[in-house]
């Protein structure tokens, strides 16, 4: 079972190889990927010098071109493909057809993984991602630990989920509500939320912030403010204020780790791309020395305290959930 | 142009859902979108009972699709999809990869539904080279994204080879989840939900602590706070749009359809107070132009 971890710099990618990830995955500084944030991703010649020296440790590189082509200029992507390609990248993770085609038929050799932007939850639509040559399926996180299983069962193509960081609700590459509120969604823009419609206000109700002048949440005193998602605000529904959609906590499946072995995952997949090094390295580090500790011993692994406690840290309002996984239900 | 009536997204009862057929079969309507695309759970109707009202449709000359699940997790519901994708008498609306694969492995051809993820010209050659016989762009695209499809399709030789579709009228599907936010509402864990969704024929809403209208939660579907409204922008759907879709949230929506029809005609121009249409025009889904 892989390491993989997000670099969302050079600084990033050094960290997360130094702290014993097996993969990283990048994007480019375009929006080809989801997650096209300022100051964040890779030139040509950061990710040349990220790519040699994840190689020269034997670790991979995944590289991210996983928004949808635009039809008047799809050749951006089909070049962010060419690029992954000559710059000696290990795996491209697409999710539009287009791209995923336009990968199979000029770069054969290339390994390609379906990202989770593509929203594959059964197996008939895996099947139809396979015909592109797809070798592992990024999973979203709206599936129960039981349906990851099943799916493990009924289908011989390597499975990869999320393991830790930001908790997105929906399925995700299926959701419109970003650009149904500012014109932006990660599917055309590669961006949810963007920070350039967020405002920040102190008020004599509170702090507020909004996302394109919408009130999104409110904070009293002493409240933990967080980034301005949309679906993780409060809201109304017939007068009562509530976390209506998502309250803002991190997934952290730790605790799964043993069973996630079990079914066969290929690889755990740690979200933030637009967070700091400092990030990448502390999960990176926490999460090899989880995964070191289970596979020694599976059937005595137990979560450390201090790993939970680290990663809590790491997460949105400090607070951290199984998500889907431990729904018991469909 | 031509106009159709999308499925019904809410949850309704079984004896409003065929008070709405009958309605709809007197209807001015060509197109008709039938069955159950947000959620396995609602069984007030099942695909028997919308095969037996798509027949009945088809005999007063509506054309009939079948449209199917547009979120599938559980192996159950596969099961479901694959008979929805092979029952044999209407042609159907594939909202998930899965049921394309099951489509096209089949030899059936299909409508692209507005769930699957088709931006470009490429997306669209590749589903017709499967199958695909008319596309219905996800909600969000404007129409300059839709022009630059149309002649990126014209260089590619496939402009004329399927129907293009637009959502014109009624709350938008924004999202999908695994979780069901109506019953979270009702403090109900989601395998305890009691089907409560019946209780909101036209959803609930989610307003923002200042009252602005921002969503509408349908079970496990997240739709828009107001209804997309596209009548005054008929005209420039010319030559790009083959179907416009009404999308029902009550006996109202029949109408607009009359209004719809009107308007084409006459090119006669609506106040839009209270409705909205800003992803046509390529600015926030929730704006009104």
């Amino acid at each position: 079972m892989e390491l993989l971890s997000p670099a969302g710099s050079l600084p990033a990618l050094k960290a997360a190889v130094d702290e014993g990830a097996d993969a990283i995955y990048l994007g480019l500084k375009n929006d080809t990927n989801a997650r096209h944030f300022a100051g964040l991703n890779f030139t040509d010649k950061t990710m040349t010098q990220g790519v040699n020296y994840a190689h020269d440790k034997n670790r991979r590189v995944h590289v991210a071109v996983n928004t949808f082509a635009h039809p008047d200029r799809s050749q951006a992507w089909f070049d962010a493909v060419k690029k992954t390609h000559d710059i000696g990248a290990d795996v491209l993770i697409a999710s539009n057809i287009a791209v995923l085609e336009y990968a199979a038929t000029h770069y054969p050799e290339l390994e390609l993984h379906l990202s989770v932007q593509a929203a594959a939850t059964n197996v008939a639509a895996i099947n139809f991602f396979n015909q592109f040559g797809v070798q592992r399926v990024v999973l979203p996180r709206v599936l129960s630990y039981q349906q990851v299983a099943n799916l493990a069962q009924d289908t011989d193509i390597e499975l990869e989920v999320f393991a830790f960081g930001s908790l997105c609700i929906m399925a995700e590459g299926r959701c419109y509500l970003s650009s149904y509120m500012t014109g932006e969604s990660p599917n055309t823009v590669g961006a949810c939320s963007p920070a350039k419609f967020v405002r920040w206000q102190e008020t004599d109700q509170g702090l507020e912030s909004r996302l394109n002048d919408v009130l999104i949440d409110r904070f009293g005193e002493g409240e933990n403010a967080g980034y301005p998602t949309l679906c993780k605000g409060r809201f109304n529904v017939e007068g009562k204020i509530s976390h209506v959609l998502e309250e803002p906590t991190s997934l952290n499946t730790l605790s799964l780790l043993p069973q996630l072995n079990n079914i066969g995952i290929s690889a755990l997949k740690i979200e933030g791309r637009q967070r700091s090094p400092a990030y990448t390295r502390q999960v990176t580090q926490t999460w090899r020395r989880a995964i070191d500790a289970m596979k020694k011993n599976p059937a005595e692994f137990q979560v450390q305290q201090e790993w939970d406690r680290c990663l809590s840290n790491l997460s949105e309002g400090s607070q951290t959930t199984l998500g889907a996984y431990e729904r018991t239900w469909q | 142009m031509e106009f159709s009536m999308g499925n019904i997204q809410f949850y309704w009862d079984k004896e409003s859902t065929n008070d709405f057929y009958q309605k709809l079969a007197d209807s001015n309507v060509e197109h008709v979108y039938l069955g159950e695309s947000v959620c396995s759970k609602r069984r007030e109707l099942r695909l028997g009972d919308w095969i037996e009202i798509g027949s009945e449709l088809s005999k007063k000359d509506k054309s009939v699709v079948l449209s199917s699940l547009a979120l599938l997790e559980a192996k159950s519901e596969l099961a479901t999809l694959k008979k929805v994708c092979l029952n044999g008498e209407l042609s159907v609306e594939a909202n998930d990869f899965g049921a394309v694969e099951i489509l096209s492995q089949a030899k059936i051809p299909f409508v692209a539904g507005a769930a699957l993820n088709i931006y470009n010209q490429y997306d669209l050659k590749i589903l017709l080279d499967r199958g695909m016989q008319r596309w219905v762009a996800p909600v969000e695209l404007s129409r300059d994204w839709l022009l630059n499809v149309s002649n990126g399709c014209e260089e590619l030789g496939i402009k004329d080879k399927f129907e293009t579709e637009v959502y014109g009228y009624g709350y938008l599907p924004l999202a999908y989840s695994a979780r069901c936010f109506t019953a979270r509402s009702e403090n109900r864990p989601k395998d305890q939900c009691g089907l409560c969704c019946i209780k909101y024929p036209e959803g609930r809403k989610v307003d923002s602590q200042e009252g602005a209208e921002l969503f509408r939660m349908n079970g496990i579907q997240t739709m828009s706070g107001t209804i997309q409204n596209l009548i005054n922008d008929l005209p420039s759907m010319t030559g790009l749009v083959d179907i416009v879709r009404m999308s029902p949230h009550s006996l109202e929506v029949f109408d607009w359809l009359d209004k719809f029809q009107s308007a084409l005609v006459n090119h006669s121009r609506i106040s839009l107070e209270g409705f909205c249409n800003g992803y046509w025009h390529k600015i926030e889904g929730m704006k009104t132009v």
